[in-house]
């Protein structure tokens, strides 16, 4: 089957110009949920907004479900939602008002019903009377959702979806996304935070200055990157790294005080029992460990490293 | 709608009420009949354009600068609508929303002065394409501001002197030389004489000039903004 989204061959270059995109090729399948991931200033943001048709393209071509966003622009921006990383609304409107406005702005009959049910799945339909300046910052972005999902897309954009937002609605956003995808919705999302994508994402797409690095199963990238590293904080602090501890590459830092090791996850032998074994025996005593994967900061700086 | 009837309907009535008190009655009444009709009934037209003017510019500027500010725009280019789409609806809207502050202003002035309209036709023609005309123009000011100051700069410097010096409140044919000429190159002149004659049947310039700079006033703004749709100024980075 034909990818719902094609990207190819897609330059932007801005008037300042700066190369926001530079010849990006990217597949997005159906019904998927799809994590781009990259740094500040990657060309994420970019992306969405010349697919959604806020920013203009150089050169190249996008095709939404078979439309071309510029020549066939009605049909592929009619299954098209998107919720922006900053919270723009007209804040004088209720939140019945402005969700039922854009549902209208995409060519769609009224339907009561739909936007009822929309504002309680978001739990916006206590407030659906009130203004938006009155709400909270998460219920702005609530309104933010409802409003993309008003005419109800095929696609969905989420540009930052979780900056800035506390735990309850974060849950409650996963849940949603999950449930849109279940609802035959495919979900596209930025973010820079990789347990989100790890934990969200079908499949995940790398970009850095503009150029999609790689784009891969979730699965597959956290093997091929699920490195994790040991910290140990020792009791007594050490001279030297004893040689008995010396077959896996374990590293002392500067003040003799803090032991790392690190290790394959996915191995099938982790090598930290006997490590810890080994520790003991050689009366070697820690006050505290911890456990932590490697970032996105490692995967960006092995990626582009490889690049170049 | 409370607000909406007070801010934009009451005001404007108000300011109206005002002009005819202080020009048509207090001035108003200690001056010779200008072109055959009385001052009070002389200054309607003017005062109606004036109204269609400052308030076309001024809706239809806000109207686009507002969403562009606060960057709700976003949701106007994404949706599934072509530039001519867009345009038309902000236009309509500020323009509909002029010309019946337009008409409530003629209603208030039959309080205060006999009016007879000679040509009803023409006087809507000229009072839609007058507040379409500007209602552009006013979309062009809202994309081109940068900040409130400059949203209200090209009205309060360029708009309303042009409108106080066209004629408004007199016929032109009144200014002493050089003055009458070079008010010739002033564009609300036309817009004002053409308006006046669709009352009273006389206006300082032939009406088919009048219509003829309306129109030209309409193209000139239609082919700016199809220049800021195809390259995308200010809208679409």
């Amino acid at each position: 089957m034909q990818p719902i989204i094609s990207v190819s061959a897609l330059l932007k270059t801005y008037k300042s110009g700066l190369i926001a995109l530079d010849h990006v090729d990217l597949a997005i399948e159906r019904q998927e949920i799809f994590a781009l991931l990259g740094p500040n200033g990657a060309g994420k943001t970019t992306l969405i907004s010349v697919i959604c048709g806020t920013v203009g393209m150089s050169s190249g071509q996008v095709l939404v479900d078979g439309h071309d966003i510029v020549r066939d622009y009605r049909a592929a921006r009619a299954l098209i939602g998107l919720v922006l990383q900053e919270i723009s609304l007209d804040i004088f409107a209720t939140v019945w008002n402005t969700v039922s406005f854009s549902r209208g702005l995409f060519g769609c009959w009224p339907d009561p019903a739909y936007i009822e049910r929309l504002l309680r799945d978001l739990s916006l339909w206590e407030k659906r009377d009130q203004r938006v300046i009155e709400l909270s910052g998460g219920m702005k972005r609530r309104v933010m959702i409802a409003k993309a999902l008003s005419h109800e897309p095929k696609i969905l954009f989420l540009d930052e979806p979780t900056a800035g937002v506390d735990v309850n609605l974060r849950r409650d956003m996963w849940a949603l996304v999950r449930r849109l995808r279940d609802m035959g919705v495919t979900i596209i999302l930025t973010t820079h935070y990789i347990e989100e994508a790890e934990e969200m994402a079908d499949r995940i797409g790398v970009i850095a200055q503009g150029r999609i690095l790689l784009v891969e199963d979730t699965a597959a990238l956290m093997r091929k990157f699920g490195r994790r590293q040991l910290t140990l904080v020792l009791q007594h602090p050490l001279a030297a790294l004893p040689v008995e501890l010396e077959p896996w590459n374990v590293e002392l830092d500067q003040e003799g005080q803090v032991l790392t090791y690190g290790f394959d996850a996915n191995a099938e032998s982790t090598g930290i029992s006997a490590l810890l074994r080994r520790m003991g025996e050689l009366g070697i005593d820690f006050k505290d460990l911890d456990t932590s994967r490697s970032s996105l900061e490692d995967i960006f700086v092995s990626l582009v490293d490889g690049a170049s | 709608m409370r607000r909406t009837f007070w801010q934009s309907i009451a005001t404007p009535v108000i300011t109206t009420v005002l002009y005819f008190v202080v020009f048509g009655g207090a001035i108003g009444s200690r001056m010779q009949h200008v072109g055959g009709v009385g001052y009070g009934a002389f200054i309607v037209p003017g005062l109606i354009m004036l109204t269609l003017l400052t308030q076309s510019i001024g809706n239809a500027s806000i109207a686009i600068y507002f969403p562009i500010f606060t960057k709700t725009v976003y949701e106007i280019l994404s949706a599934p609508l072509s530039a001519m789409e867009t345009v038309f609806a902000y236009v309509a809207a500020a323009a509909t929303k002029s010309v019946l502050l337009a008409l409530i202003i003629l209603g208030t002035a039959t309080f205060f002065t006999p009016l007879h309209i000679l040509h009803p036709g023409w006087m809507v023609a000229f009072m839609l394409l007058t507040a379409v005309a500007f209602s552009l123009f006013g979309f062009i000011i809202g994309i081109w501001a940068q900040n409130f100051e400059q949203l209200a700069i090209v009205p309060a410097l360029v708009v309303t002197p042009l409108t106080f010096l066209g004629g408004a409140f007199y016929s032109i044919d009144m200014l002493p030389q050089p003055w009458r000429t070079v008010n010739l190159l002033n564009p609300v002149v036309y817009l004002v004489s053409g308006f006046r004659w669709s009352f009273y049947g006389t206006g300082d310039v032939a009406v088919g000039l009048s219509l003829a700079f309306t129109g030209l006033f309409v193209a000139v703004c239609l082919a700016l903004i199809w220049w800021i749709f195809h390259t995308g100024y200010r809208l679409k980075p």
